[in-house]
C-alpha cells in the first residue's frame, strides 16, 4: 500500500496538524517508509489470536459512585492560554 | 572529603544517618556540579530553591529511622508533572505549563525525603532514542570516544537523566520507558536502569505517550541504588486504574548476589544479522559470568521477536495520537497566534503544527492513519494480535523454568549527535530492537553496564525477568554487576 500526497493531506487534517502543501510529498514518503516497515506484520499467522486488550490480566477496580474531587475552577483554568470569567475562551465556533 | 556527588545513594544514605554529611552539603555539591555542566544540557529547569528547602527539611528529619531517600538529591525527567515547576515533556506545545498537581512518583519520592535538583532533558514526549527531538536542544553524553571530541548522544528518551547520573550531577534520577527509554540511555552512559513490570509504578501525573507501554523507573549508579529508588517509586495508586494492588518488597534486602541454581535463557532470535562483534562478545561474556556465578544457561527461542518493532510502531503511535489529542491550545500550554477570521479548526491545526516537533507530528499522524476507518483491522488489530504472540513467547519460556533472560541492551554503543540526521526514521527505531519486546509483554527489564567497546564507550547487557519479580531480577543483575565489575567513569571535559 502506498500513501500519496492527498492521503498525507487527509491524515494531517484528521490529526489536526497543519502541513504546508510543499511539505506533503516528503511526508508521504516518510509514511511509506514507516508503513513499509510495519507491513512485515502481514507475515505473521494470527489466526485465532485475540488482540491484546491488557498486558497484565487485571480487572479494573471499582469504587462507590461518589464525588471525590472538584471545586477547583481556578486551578483548572490556571494554565489556559485564554480564560475569561471562569471559562476557557476559544475563537467563535457557531456562526 | 571524597567528592560528594560521586557517592552512591546507599553510601550517601549511610553517611547521612551517621551524621558524616548533611543533605544541605550534598545538595550544594550537586547544585555546583549542575551549574558547571551546562555543556551537557541535562538539567533544563533548575530548582535550587526547592532543593535547598527540601534539604533543610531532610536534615531536620535526620535520624536512624529516616527513610532511605531522606536528603538524597535527585533529578526528575521533564515528563513528570511537578507542582508549580515547569513540566513540558520537552515540547514547545507545553511551553509555560506549570502543573497544579504532583505526579504520584514524585510525591512518593518527596514524602520519602528526596531532594529535587531540577527537571531533566528528554526527547519530546519521550519519542526518540537520542534526545535530539527535545525543544531544549540535545542533551550530551559525558562519555567521549578515546582521542575524539565528537559530541555523542546519551540515548533517549531519558537522555538528560542518563547524562546527569553518569556525570555526577545527581545521585539518581527518574526515567520512563515506553520502548527502551530507560535501558538504552543507561547502556549508552554506563549506568543502571530498570523498567518495572507494567503496573508496578503509578503513571498518574506522568505525561502520557503510549499508555499501555509506559512505565517509570529509576536510573542510578548501580543495582543497589536502583533497588532503593524503585521501592520508593513503586506501589498501588488509586489514581491509576492500571496500577497493581500488590505489596512492594524491600528490593534491596533481596540483593544477595546468589544466583546458584537459577536458569538464564539466551534467546537465539536476539542474534541479529550485522550485529557488531563487540556486542556479540559482550553477550557471550555475560553468559559466561552468569554460568560462573552458578546459574544454568539454556538456549531459548522467542520466535516473534522480529515482529516486535513493527508491532510497536503501530501500537505506540496509535496510543500517542489519542493521548496527544488533548494538546489543542485550549486548556494548557501554548496557542498559536491566529489570523483574523481563523476559527477553531485553524486554532487546533496551527497550534499543533507549531507546538509539536517533526518526530511527534510524524507519530501522531501514523497513529491517526492506523486507527482510521478501513485500516484499523489491518494495522491496529493485527499489531495487537502480534503483541499477544510476543507475550506468549515469553510466557512459554518462563513456563519452561527460565528465571531470567540475558540479551544485549543495545545494538551499538552511543553514536554521534547528528549522525542519524539523514537516516530514515526506521533506522533510529532499530535502537530499541532488544528492549521493545519487554514493553510489549509488560515485563521488567534492567540494563547493567558490562564493558567498554574499542573506543572506550560503555556497553550494557539487559536482563528480563518474570512479571512482578523485580526483586529476583535485581538480584540477578546484582550478580552480573559484581562479575562485570564495571568501574570506568567518563573523563571530565565539560
Amino acid at each position: 500500500m502506498s500513501i500519496d500526497k492527498d492521503t498525507a493531506a487527509r491524515v494531517a487534517h484528521l490529526a489536526r496538524i497543519r502541513v504546508d502543501e510543499e511539505r506533503l510529498p516528503a511526508l508521504a514518503e516518510e509514511f511509506n517508509a514507516i508503513l513499509g516497515f510495519i507491513e512485515q506484520l502481514n507475515e505473521v499467522d494470527v489466526d485465532g489470536v485475540e488482540p491484546m486488550t491488557s498486558v497484565t490480566p487485571m480487572r479494573l477496580k471499582r469504587r462507590e459512585d461518589v464525588v471525590t474531587d472538584g471545586d477547583r475552577q481556578a486551578e483548572v483554568l490556571k494554565n489556559a492560554p485564554d480564560a475569561r470569567e471562569g471559562f476557557f475562551a476559544v475563537p467563535k465556533v457557531v456562526e | 572529603m571524597t567528592d560528594l556527588t560521586s557517592l552512591t545513594i546507599a553510601a550517601a544514605r549511610d553517611a547521612l544517618r551517621k551524621g558524616d554529611v548533611t543533605s544541605a552539603e550534598l545538595t550544594e555539591a550537586c547544585l555546583t556540579a549542575i551549574d558547571g555542566a551546562d555543556a551537557l544540557n541535562a538539567f533544563v529547569h533548575k530548582t535550587p530553591e526547592i532543593a535547598r528547602q527540601q534539604a533543610a527539611a531532610a536534615d531536620a528529619r535526620r535520624g536512624a529511622d529516616a527513610p532511605d531517600l531522606n536528603g538524597i538529591p535527585l533529578g526528575i525527567k521533564d515528563l513528570f508533572c511537578t507542582k508549580g515547576v515547569p513540566s513540558q515533556a520537552a515540547s514547545r506545545i507545553l511551553d509555560g505549563f506549570r502543573p497544579e498537581y504532583e505526579s504520584t512518583v514524585t510525591r512518593q519520592l518527596f514524602e520519602a525525603g528526596a531532594v529535587m535538583l531540577g527537571k531533566l532533558n528528554m526527547d519530546e514526549f519521550a519519542m526518540g532514542s537520542s534526545n535530539e527531538t527535545s525543544v531544549y536542544g540535545n542533551a550530551v553524553n559525558p562519555w567521549r570516544r578515546e582521542g575524539d571530541d565528537t559530541a555523542l548522544t546519551p540515548g533517549g528518551s531519558s537522555g538528560g537523566s542518563a547524562a546527569a547520573v553518569a556525570a555526577g550531577l545527581c545521585l539518581g534520577a527518574t526515567g520512563t520507558d515506553t520502548g527502551g527509554s530507560i535501558r538504552q540511555p543507561a547502556a549508552f552512559t554506563g549506568i543502571t536502569g530498570i523498567k518495572p513490570t507494567y503496573g508496578r509504578v503509578s503513571r498518574w501525573g506522568i505525561i502520557a505517550f503510549a499508555s499501555s507501554l509506559d512505565q517509570a523507573g529509576p536510573m542510578a549508579r548501580d543495582v543497589r541504588d536502583a533497588a532503593i529508588l524503585l521501592r520508593a517509586m513503586a506501589g498501588h495508586d488509586p489514581l491509576d486504574s492500571t496500577s497493581a494492588d500488590l505489596p512492594v518488597p524491600d528490593f534491596e534486602a533481596m540483593l544477595t548476589g546468589d544466583i546458584r541454581g537459577k536458569t538464564i535463557g539466551i534467546p537465539r532470535e536476539y542474534r541479529m544479522d550485522g550485529m557488531p562483534d563487540e556486542i556479540e562478545s559482550l553477550w557471550a561474556e555475560g553468559r559466561r559470568m552468569m554460568e560462573d556465578a552458578g546459574a544454568r544457561i539454556v538456549d531459548i527461542s522467542l520466535p516473534h521477536t522480529k515482529y516486535a518493532l513493527p508491532a510497536y510502531y503501530v501500537v505506540a503511535p496509535a496510543e500517542a495520537s489519542s493521548n496527544l489529542a488533548r494538546y489543542d491550545g485550549v486548556r494548557y500550554g501554548r496557542r498559536a497566534k491566529l489570523a483574523q477570521g481563523d476559527g477553531i479548526a485553524e486554532m487546533y491545526e496551527k497550534t499543533r503544527a507549531e507546538g509539536f516537533g517533526d518526530e511527534v507530528q510524524r507519530r501522531v499522524m501514523i497513529g491517526t492513519y492506523v486507527l482510521s476507518a478501513g485500516f484499523y483491522d489491518a494495522y491496529y488489530n493485527r499489531a495487537r494480535k502480534v503483541r499477544a504472540l510476543i507475550k506468549r513467547d515469553f510466557e512459554e519460556a518462563f513456563a519452561n523454568g527460565v528465571d531470567a533472560i540475558l540479551t544485549p541492551a543495545t545494538p551499538s554503543a552511543a553514536f554521534g549527535l547528528g549522525e542519524m540526521a539523514d537516516a530514515d526514521p526506521v533506522q533510529m527505531y532499530l535502537n530499541d530492537v532488544f528492549t521493545v519486546t519487554v514493553n510489549l509483554a509488560g515485563l521488567p527489564g534492567i540494563s547493567v553496564p558490562a564493558g567498554l567497546d574499542r573506543q572506550g564507550l560503555p556497553l550494557g547487557l539487559q536482563l528480563i525477568g518474570r512479571p512482578w519479580e523485580e526483586g529476583d531480577l535485581l538480584n540477578t543483575a546484582y550478580a552480573l554487576e559484581r562479575a562485570a565489575n564495571f568501574v570506568a567513569k567518563p573523563g571530565k571535559w565539560w
